[in-house]
């Protein structure tokens, strides 16, 4: 306990790669097992925010060049601009079928 | 610095004329709300010159914005490949009814087709990580849009929302794979990854799953098994037009930047080493064979449910399934060989396959439906149009004397080179598992009676001039092959591999 507690005092890149880790397993864990579309999308969300956390610890850590943070900016960009699209998709599937929940979605079928 | 911006500008003219042509099609859409042809006008005039600037690009071998994107005659060959399909695609969507339909918004289709031409340009010469993100970013949104455009059809809304939620997953994917290869090598172009790779040395296990989460966004683009759930679903829903547009320029864009990744990153460039070998920098696993396995079940999965497709779209979905598996044989071998036959296949594929949506598409604005039972009697009903699909449908299995058999033969040929019989046997029968299902449709057309309606159908000539120029090029290439092999030949040529 007392050798944890002090691994949790000097953060270092495993603390933030563990971090990532664990939210996109979430992350995967979300999309996999939701049914509701937007529960689906925040899960997609949590990924795209664990490769940022990526980014950014192994600019500040381990690479030394400015590469990741500026990479993470793009993404935080790519991340709105997907969300404002799927969000949009999924109002018009409420609108057509009445439901967001993707499990019922499946006029297209063999 | 200035003068690097300006010289890299010079060198963009194709992408700059397509967000030049964009801004001006939104634009027309707000201004000439009574005029609405304008915008699809605008659309064909700025692909049109973008394709003229492409091929003032021949030849050039340089990197651009520095070290984002490269100008070589690798990615010169994949911008023609997609200018030349976006061109008919729009052509296309003249005839579409399901577009013509929408006349309101048909402005914003048009724009959306070009941003969807600038992000696939973008891909076919990415060589930067996030340069790469963006690209299949840009191509995935667009896409996701288009999927749905016809938004009153649930079966479109579906499509787009299916297609949106695998594509951001497998993204999301990738670029969690793309920070850890960030991480490992410290580098954001493939040039450094590779140069680290190979004289700094990385761990092995962190490479592995780095590359297979990266594998995973390729395969997705290019719909490999096991990411292709998405296709058959999104190319049924979507709009005939989206998904023929799909099916040819949306998979050369991933594969021109699989090639591209994996040829560069992975090869060993150090002074001394074998720049004819492929994969050596991936070691403890046999990649080559993965890649193998992908293929055969890409295009074993394929073929064998295409076989008990009903709608064609559907079935035709399936059968650019399997293409996409008979395409993978040649990333296995991955040689010059080996990549010159992938680029043969795809100029062969462009025509054959266009051709065949083309036809579902008339064949679905006279008869308002897609299955293959509506195709009786088309043989007697519209002879024309039934026996240019007999020749597509003949190329896409790969039968002489068909464009479609050239593109096989060469990639068999890459194959046996290489020492790897057993693929090419295993893609050869699959070409025969093909011909059932092709020969199904061919039945219907012609030996069996019209259900209901047996007038003839009429085109106009306009329509029928277009399937002629898709008909032309498919028999001619199957005959007369020599200056397609010299152009894919001369096309292998990647910045920065020797």
């Amino acid at each position: 306990m007392q050798d944890f507690l002090q691994w949790l005092q000097q953060p270092g890149l495993n603390h933030f790669l563990l971090l990532s880790g664990i939210l996109f397993s979430l992350g995967v864990f979300a999309v996999i097992s939701r049914k509701n579309a937007i529960m689906v999308l925040m899960g997609i969300e949590l990924i795209l925010n664990s490769a940022n956390i990526n980014f950014i610890a192994f600019s500040r850590f381990s690479t030394g060049t400015f590469d990741g943070q500026v990479i993470a900016i793009f993404v935080i960009i790519l991340a709105a601009a997907e969300a404002a699209i799927a969000l949009a998709i999924v109002l018009n599937i409420y609108q057509n079928f009445n439901t967001v929940n993707v499990d019922e979605i499946n006029q297209l079928r063999d | 610095m200035v003068e690097q911006i300006l010289e890299s500008l010079s060198r963009f003219l194709p992408e700059t004329v397509l967000v030049g042509a964009l801004c001006l099609a939104i634009l027309s859409d707000l201004v000439f709300r009574q005029n609405r042809g304008i915008a699809p006008l605008i659309a064909l005039g700025g692909l049109f010159l973008s394709l003229y600037y492409v091929t003032e690009q021949a030849g050039v071998s340089q990197q651009i914005f520095s070290g984002m994107i490269v100008v070589d005659p690798f990615a010169v060959f994949f911008k023609f490949l997609i200018g030349v399909t976006a061109i008919l695609i729009v052509l296309f969507s003249f005839y579409s009814s399901e577009v013509q339909s929408t006349q309101k918004r048909i402005g914003e289709y048009f724009s959306l087709i070009l941003a969807l031409t600038l992000g696939m340009y973008l891909m076919a010469g990415a060589v930067n990580l996030l340069m790469m993100v963006l690209a299949i970013e840009l191509t995935s949104l667009t896409s996701y849009i288009l999927a749905g455009y016809t938004r009153e059809a649930p079966d479109s809304s579906e499509a787009s929302l299916k297609y949106m939620i695998y594509g951001a997953l497998s993204t999301g994917l990738m670029l969690y794979g793309i920070s850890i290869l960030y991480g490992l090598t410290g580098a954001t172009d493939i040039y450094g990854i590779n140069a680290s790779i190979a004289y700094n040395g990385v761990n092995e296990v962190t490479l592995l799953i780095a590359v297979i989460l990266i594998l995973v966004g390729f395969g997705y683009k290019i719909s490999a098994v096991p990411f292709h759930f998405w296709t058959p679903d999104v190319y049924e829903g979507a709009p005939v037009t989206i998904t023929a547009f799909l099916s040819v320029a949306s998979k050369a864009a991933g594969f021109a930047m699989m090639i591209r990744f994996f040829r560069v990153s992975f090869i060993d460039l150090t002074p001394g080493g074998f720049p004819d070998e492929m994969w050596v920098l991936l070691q403890g696993i046999e990649w080559n064979k993965i890649v193998a396995i992908i293929s055969v079940l890409t295009m074993t999965l394929g073929n064998l449910v295409a076989v008990w497709q009903d709608n064609l779209k559907r079935l035709l979905a399936y059968s650019s399934i399997a293409h996409a598996g008979y395409m993978l044989m040649g990333v296995v071998v991955l040689s010059n060989a080996g990549v010159a036959a992938v680029l043969i296949y795809f100029m062969v594929y462009l025509f054959m396959n266009l051709g065949a949506f083309y036809v579902v598409m008339l064949v679905a604005n006279k008869t308002g439906k897609e299955d293959i039972d509506s195709y009786k009697g088309l043989g007697y009903r519209s002879p024309i149009v039934a026996v240019s699909f007999v020749i597509f449908l003949i190329s896409l299995t790969g039968l002489p004397p068909t464009a479609g058999f050239i593109g096989k033969l060469y990639l068999f040929a890459a194959l046996f080179e290489a020492k790897w019989i057993w693929l090419a046997v295993v893609g050869a029968l699959n070409s025969v598992v093909s011909l059932y299902y092709y020969v199904r449709v061919l039945r219907n057309m012609f030996l069996r009676d019209p259900a209901e309606d047996k007038s003839p159908i009429e085109f106009s000539t306009a329509q029928i001039v277009v399937l002629i120029a898709l008909v032309i090029p498919t028999i001619l290439f199957g005959l007369y092959f020599a200056p397609l092999v010299d152009f894919a030949n001369a096309s292998i040529v990647m910045f920065g591999v020797r």
